[in-house]
């Protein structure tokens, strides 16, 4: 068991230096002459105009709850689902009541309009 | 038996002892092998895959793809990333250098990371961990962290909206994803990997097809593939969150997004193709690498024919497609497939596939009738709408005729 979380352990550390061995091999081989108007940015051919980093659609955020809330229930139902060979029927319909009450939600968020893109 | 990676590790194994190693440090240099022949091996098979990808794209698009370099044009690809190493690197005006050189790092490693998981063959395979299914959603996740930061760190606004609209869509269907994940896990009463393929005496493509086709259209999703590629639409937002990133950083977006796609591709064979099962692959475990990736490479078939074949969505529809659509089915099918495998737990094999297999086809049915109702009231009613603004009223008619008395 131990040696599985090893492996994967070595692979955490290990992936990121492959394609990090890609980019400092650029840097030392690629030839870099930046100058103003290369580094401006590629957005339409003309300069760019205000601030980039401003205030977005709060819509986006709304459908980050909705996503936030369904995620952390479903990861919920893994170990229910692993288990499932040694529970009773009781239990099964438990979780399929937990299911249910995910399904009001759903319900919930789709009736209050937070899943409309306007 | 006969599979020459174990006879490998065995024969180090055996050469490190005799040199003294402890045995504890011998094991953590062969897991370090192991990590380096996987990582080597998939890194080439990316490298490949560029080419897999332009030779069968210029198929669809009826042209004849690479064929300059080498036979059929197999050393194009290496002359690709030769030429990507040595492009200028450029940092954009304003943006945020750390977020910016780091972002690159993200899609590759994370994508990588998911090859630790994946049972290649009976026997050859990096880690059984008991969790692997919750090891892919976890880290599967981390790709959308890469993007993001690429998104804001660019200081573009185009690469911002793509960043938000992929973060959009991976957010939204990672859903239906992880739903259709459980239902293998049911079926096969384990997380782990290697006894989910170990289950699949039928594949479960054949007991959850449902599942199976949910698990496809999301993952294309995830990789931001065509019908889902508003994440980089051409048209509207030039390239999506890579738009500031070039040579080699733009092909590491690049070498990672098509990984993901055969990373995709061998987990959908693993979860519901039966991984490396295949005939003779007790005798031979080597075999199942064969096998594997056969399944591997028609998934990835699949997705670059639906990729060349349809056009691209719009946002609300692809948001509405994914909660009000697939989210559903697939908590449906969650629950029809929990109270079955409960009720039928005594019942025969065969039994228990038919009637999963029967259950699913009338999800199916009931599904497709829902469907043609709603879209025969969504053409009646936009029919409507058009008729009441192609139709003018008498008085309406008079009026403007004063008007134009007037």
């Amino acid at each position: 068991m131990l040696n599985d979380w090893l492996f994967i352990g070595i692979f955490l550390v290990l992936a990121p230096i492959f394609p990090g061995l890609a980019i400092v091999i650029t840097r030392i081989i690629a030839p870099r002459k930046p100058n103003l108007l290369k580094s401006q940015t590629y957005e339409c051919g003309i300069q760019t105009f205000g601030d980039t980093w401003v205030q977005f659609k709060a819509q986006y955020y709304i459908f980050a709850l909705v996503f936030l809330i369904f995620d952390v229930e479903i990861v919920f139902l893994y170990p229910w689902a692993v288990a499932f060979n040694q529970l009773p029927l009781f239990a099964v319909l438990e979780g399929v009541l937990f299911i249910l009450i995910l399904v009001t939600g759903l319900v919930y968020a789709w009736r209050k309009g937070a899943l409309e893109w306007v | 038996m006969g599979d020459p990676i174990t006879l490998i590790a065995e024969f180090i194994r055996g050469l490190l002892t005799g040199w003294g190693f402890s045995s504890g440090l011998v094991t953590l240099i062969l897991k370090f092998l192991g990590v380096g022949a996987v990582a080597s091996f998939v890194l080439v098979l990316d490298i490949l895959l560029v080419w897999v990808e332009r030779k069968i794209v210029a198929r669809f698009q009826d042209r004849l793809g690479p064929n300059r370099l080498g036979p059929f044009g197999l050393i194009q690809p290496i002359a690709d990333v030769i030429k990507l190493l040595i492009k200028e690197d450029i940092l954009p005006e304003g943006a945020d250098k750390v977020v910016y050189n780091l972002a690159p790092i993200f899609p590759l490693a994370t994508v990588l990371l998911l090859w630790a998981v994946i049972p290649m063959a009976p026997t050859i395979l990096g880690s059984d961990v008991n969790i692997g299914v919750l090891y892919i959603v976890a880290i599967g996740d981390l790709g959308t962290l890469g993007i993001i930061m690429a998104g804001w760190a660019s200081n573009n606004k185009y690469a911002l909206i793509g960043a938000f609209r992929t973060v959009a869509q991976m957010v939204s269907y990672e859903v239906p994803m992880v739903i259709a994940l459980l239902i293998p896990v049911i079926l096969a009463h384990s997380m782990g990997m290697q006894s989910i393929v170990d289950a699949q005496s039928v594949w479960f493509v054949v007991m959850a097809p449902l599942a199976a086709l949910i698990f496809l259209i999301t993952s294309i999703a995830e990789l931001g593939r065509a019908p889902f590629d508003l994440t980089e639409a051409e048209s509207e937002i030039v390239a999506g969150f890579h738009i500031e990133y070039t040579g080699m950083k733009f092909g590491l977006f690049y070498a990672g997004e098509l990984l993901h796609a055969l990373t995709v591709s061998a987990l959908m064979s693993t979860l519901f193709l039966g991984g490396w099962r295949g005939p003779f692959v007790e005798q031979a475990p080597i075999l199942g690498v064969v096998y594997l990736f056969i399944k591997a490479f028609f998934v990835y078939y699949v997705i670059m024919w639906v990729r060349y074949s349809f056009p691209r969505l719009r946002i609300d529809q692809m948001l509405n497609f994914c909660w009000k659509f697939l989210t559903p089915l697939a908590l449906v099918l969650l629950i029809v497939t929990a109270i079955l495998d409960k009720v039928l737990a005594g019942a025969a094999t065969s039994v228990y596939i038919l009637s999963n297999l029967g259950a699913n086809l009338v999800i199916a049915w009931v599904t497709v009738q829902i469907l043609v109702t709603y879209a025969k009231r969504e053409r009646q009613r936009v029919g409507q709408e058009r008729e009441i603004a192609s139709f003018r009223k008498p008085e309406v008619e008079e009026l403007i005729a004063q008007e134009v008395v007037k």
